[in-house]
């Protein structure tokens, strides 16, 4: 078990590392000189000498990559080019919103998603079934920011139900920060229903056909008992693995779910830099959407032997 | 397989008339066996059809501003209105979906070309694989979106350059499942002895390993190409993706942006053409990996 946990802990060190160099690596890999591309198309020759440095351009690949990963090791991501704060206190700032979607996000999705899933495979080749596999493929091909404004523009601009855009923290009421969010989480959710809708399906389907599970029928257990206590149960590690996998879209969703409906968040910060080319911040940003990611797969990983003794050994 | 269900006698009698007359061409039984396949693949066509077309469908130059016509509303004369340039929608639309295609299609073969090579590369030459697989996944521990913005926001924005960003940040996903494939071929005994007949490993890739890999990566790239459509609609309408002169469904949809909560059409028709578009690669997508590997049909 030790050696589990410690094997799973020890592998997300070299991807984290890869993450890192592919990050910084861009820097010197693409073709062009960043330095004058950041400064923009008016920039003297000083502007861009002043961003080859500040980018560090100036020294050598080697050096430059040690000393920045000792930085991030620190906690320090770097300095914006634009607004000479700490990318890590911008961030910082910015996360508030950004968690608060996510959160309610998840939490909305797998709470919709696995009863979708379940009833599915339940009554597998019905209508209920084959309803829910065609608002799937919906839910694949319809991009969460043209659902975001297909969304506001029904139940905020013409029915008024939630507000049309905007966030308000979470310590100036819950309702308020919840209605903001309602909106945002659907549209980006949206994705994610149907990634762990389908999984959850499949999963069922594959241990519903099982001897335990007619033994259980035949002892007369009732059929809600059988299919959220013995097979979902069992149906878990697929659908764990399917949630985690979906984070790294969630997470590239989010940018574009907060300009939609102008929330504060990360997102913001990242079309902000964009524009201004200030790409300290954009790399912080990537950087630490990446680690977010290795550690909640990291996190499930740690999970699998909880929910299936089997991997435990 | 799901009509047997329904009693109805109408209904009953279509699948023995298919039985009978078995020997049909092969296209109208790919339409009754995989109706998603085929819906997708005509839905395809109608919008390659629409692109390759787009001068003769009665569009105008769609980069040209006419600032008497500002945000008019859909009407007879501006099919789907106008922007606050006055440019016509219609023709923008239309234009944009030469863009969406192109970069769909440009994406998943190249992301194909480059995960088959690396997969190959990491499945067939043993000291090689944990380093190229430990980099597979550093890269795709990257969300593609972000990915890509980091990748634009060091390079000019061209066409090429977002093929480019996007095909990179698919890659991975190729590799490992042309690796996964390679893996499990290996053991067969036919490799086996392929290898003992003394066969050129070029020539095992060529002849054996390939064709069978050939339908896992097919089902893979139609959704990459609809991944990568996505993705370049997210990064022109964030400005980082297509320069923002030439009409794709995102530029449309970041000019219609400001206007939104007022002059919702600006955002609905490229909406709307990037959503039928995304829908038909899906279908065509799930018809293809459920035609091409019958023990998936029912499962997932």
């Amino acid at each position: 078990m030790i050696v589990y946990v410690l094997g799973r802990i020890a592998a997300t060190i070299p991807v984290m590392a890869v993450v890192g160099l592919v990050v910084f690596s861009l820097l010197y890999v693409l073709p062009g000189d960043p330095a004058a591309l950041i400064a923009g198309d008016q920039a003297n020759p000083e502007a861009i000498a002043h961003i080859r440095h500040g980018l560090g351009l100036d020294r050598p690949f080697l050096l430059r990559l040690t000393e920045w990963f000792w930085q991030i090791l620190h906690g320090d991501l770097g300095t914006s080019i634009f607004t000479n704060l700490p990318v890590s206190t911008m961030i910082g700032q910015r996360l508030g919103p950004t968690l608060s979607l996510l959160a309610v996000t998840f939490v909305f999705a797998v709470i919709v998603a696995i009863p979708i899933g379940v009833v599915a495979a339940w009554r597998a080749g019905s209508w209920i079934d084959r309803a829910v596999m065609a608002l799937n493929v919906i839910g694949f091909s319809v991009p969460a920011f043209i659902l975001g404004y297909l969304l506001a523009y029904v139940f905020a601009l013409q029915l008024g139900w939630f507000p049309v855009q905007g966030y308000t923290p979470l310590d100036q009421g819950f309702w308020s920060w919840l209605g903001h969010l309602v909106l945002p989480a659907v549209a980006l959710g949206s994705l994610q229903i149907a990634l762990i809708a389908r999984v959850t399906r499949a999963a069922m389907l594959d241990i519903l056909q099982q001897d335990y599970v007619r033994a259980a029928r035949a002892k007369g257990l009732p059929e809600s008992t059988i299919l959220f206590v013995h097979v979902l149960k069992n149906a878990s590690v697929p659908i764990a693995t399917v949630v985690a996998s979906g984070i790294a879209v969630l997470i590239g969703g989010a940018v574009v779910t907060e300009t939609v409906f102008a929330i504060p968040g990360i997102g913001r910060l990242t079309v902000d830099a964009i524009l201004r080319r200030d790409y300290p911040t954009i790399q912080g940003v990537v950087l630490l959407g990446s680690f977010a990611c290795i550690l909640i797969n990291l996190l499930v990983d740690l999970l699998y032997p909880l929910l299936d003794p089997r991997i435990r050994r | 397989m799901s009509a047997a269900s329904t009693p109805a006698p109408g209904i009953a009698a279509a699948p023995v008339a298919s039985e009978t007359q078995q020997p049909k061409s092969g296209l109208s039984r790919i339409v009754h066996r995989y109706p998603p396949l085929a819906l997708g693949a005509t839905l395809l066509a109608v919008l390659m059809a629409i692109a390759a077309l787009a001068p003769l469908l009665g569009t105008v130059d769609p980069s040209v501003p006419s600032p008497i016509n500002r945000t008019l509303p859909p009407s007879a004369s501006f099919w789907f209105g106008t922007d606050m340039l006055g440019r016509d929608l219609y023709s923008r639309v239309i234009y944009g979906a030469r863009v969406s295609l192109t970069v769909g299609l440009s994406v998943a073969l190249l992301a194909s070309l480059f995960g088959s090579i690396i997969g190959f590369v990491s499945g067939s030459v043993r000291w090689s694989d944990a380093f190229i697989m430990r980099v597979m996944d550093g890269l795709m521990a990257i969300p593609p979106v972000l990915l890509a913005i980091a990748f634009m926001t060091l390079t000019r924005a061209s066409i090429a350059n977002v093929i480019l960003a996007i095909a990179i940040a698919e890659t991975p996903s190729v590799a490992r499942l042309v690796r996964a494939t390679v893996l499990s071929l290996r053991e067969q005994p036919y490799i086996d002895a392929a290898i003992v007949a003394g066969t050129p490993p070029a020539m095992i890739i060529w002849r054996h390993l390939l064709p069978n890999a050939v339908a896992p990566i097919a089902v893979q790239a139609t959704y990459i190409c609809a991944a990568a459509m996505i993705i370049e609609a997210v990064l022109s309408f964030i400005g980082a993706g297509i320069p923002s002169v030439i009409p794709s469904w995102g530029n449309i949809m970041a000019d219609g942006r400001a206007l939104w909560q007022v002059k919702p059409y600006i955002i609905f028709f490229p909406a709307l053409f990037l959503s039928v578009t995304v829908l038909s690669v899906n279908l065509l997508g799930d018809g293809l990996r459920d035609a091409l590997d019958p023990r998936a049909t029912g499962t997932l």
